[in-house]
């Protein structure tokens, strides 16, 4: 290993963590009370879903596919899927602002939208 | 190119054939999309300090063919194809300045890699969120660089000499 080697993984690990910390300020920053599930597939949304309520949801896609969508305690979660790799199965419970889970073979994203629509109604009273 | 060369390379399309078979058996599942260990990027580095750069970019365009053919489909090619692309792209520009040593190439190769099929995951969606994965590809590229290219290495010198004769 050169020096040079040594400053890039230096410099890589710093910019990833810098990044890591100030999307996770900014995402605990724009997370309202009335943040929403939204979920799409293939770009096309499928549907949105209150965050603070607790359901379970079917995501049934035309080929037979499916993600199971589970809501409770405020944190999103995919708790069953159809897909080879189970990625979106394995990936931490959401609730943050812009925070995803991503099932790309299903090609189906459930982010967390902030609730910006809540804050505009409250500033027009 | 010589015999030597064309048997070497053939060689190498192979062990990188069958690394990407144990990697799709053993996929690393930490909840990332994208994320992935890059065990046939082991042959692509070797096959770059001793076969040469051109080989190299045919070797790796008839791997990602290969295995998204046997065991894919054409999306799945589609990201493999951008990964090794622009992590080819990156370790060739890396090794050229002459800065870095084998570990320094793999690194940018495996962030890279990463990176590659992310922006083509972020396309197919049509979704921008998946950004917010790219510190953990970085992280994830880095540690899996920092060992592909401690291995490459070990092998690199010892190949080396069978090219010399």
């Amino acid at each position: 290993m050169k020096k040079n080697d040594i400053i890039l993984i230096a410099v890589l690990l710093a910019a990833a963590l810098l990044t890591a910390v100030g999307m996770r300020i900014w995402q605990m920053n724009n997370t309202r009370d009335a943040a929403k599930v939204v979920v799409t597939i293939d770009g096309q949304v499928y549907g949105t879903y209150p965050l603070d309520e607790d359901r379970t949801e079917r995501i049934e896609l035309p080929d037979g596919s499916y993600n199971i969508l589970t809501i409770s305690d405020g944190y999103a979660d995919v708790t069953e899927a159809s897909c080879p790799d189970q990625i979106c199965v394995k990936h931490n419970h959401i609730k943050y602002s812009k925070e995803s889970i991503v099932c790309l073979p299903n090609k189906v994203v459930v982010t967390v939208e902030g609730g910006e629509d809540s804050e505009i109604d409250g500033a027009t009273f | 190119m010589n015999n030597r060369k064309i048997a070497f390379l053939g060689l190498f399309v192979a062990l990188a054939f069958v690394l990407s078979y144990i990697e799709y058996m053993l996929p690393l599942n930490i909840g990332i999309p994208g994320a992935k260990v890059g065990l046939a990027n082991l042959v692509v580095m070797v096959a770059l300090y001793t076969v040469g750069e051109k080989e190299t970019i045919s070797l790796s365009i008839i791997r990602v063919v290969l295995v998204g053919l046997t065991f894919g489909n054409l999306s799945m090619m589609l990201y493999s194809l951008a990964g090794a692309g622009l992590s080819l792209c990156a370790m060739l520009i890396a090794k050229r300045t002459g800065r870095f040593s084998v570990t320094g190439v793999s690194v940018l190769g495996g962030v890279f890699h990463n990176i590659g099929q992310i922006i083509v995951a972020m396309l197919v969606l049509e979704t921008e969120s998946l950004l917010y994965y790219l510190p953990f590809l970085i992280v994830i590229g880095t540690i899996t660089g920092v060992l592909i290219g401690f291995v490459a290495n070990l092998i690199t010198t010892r190949v080396k000499g069978v090219f010399k004769m």
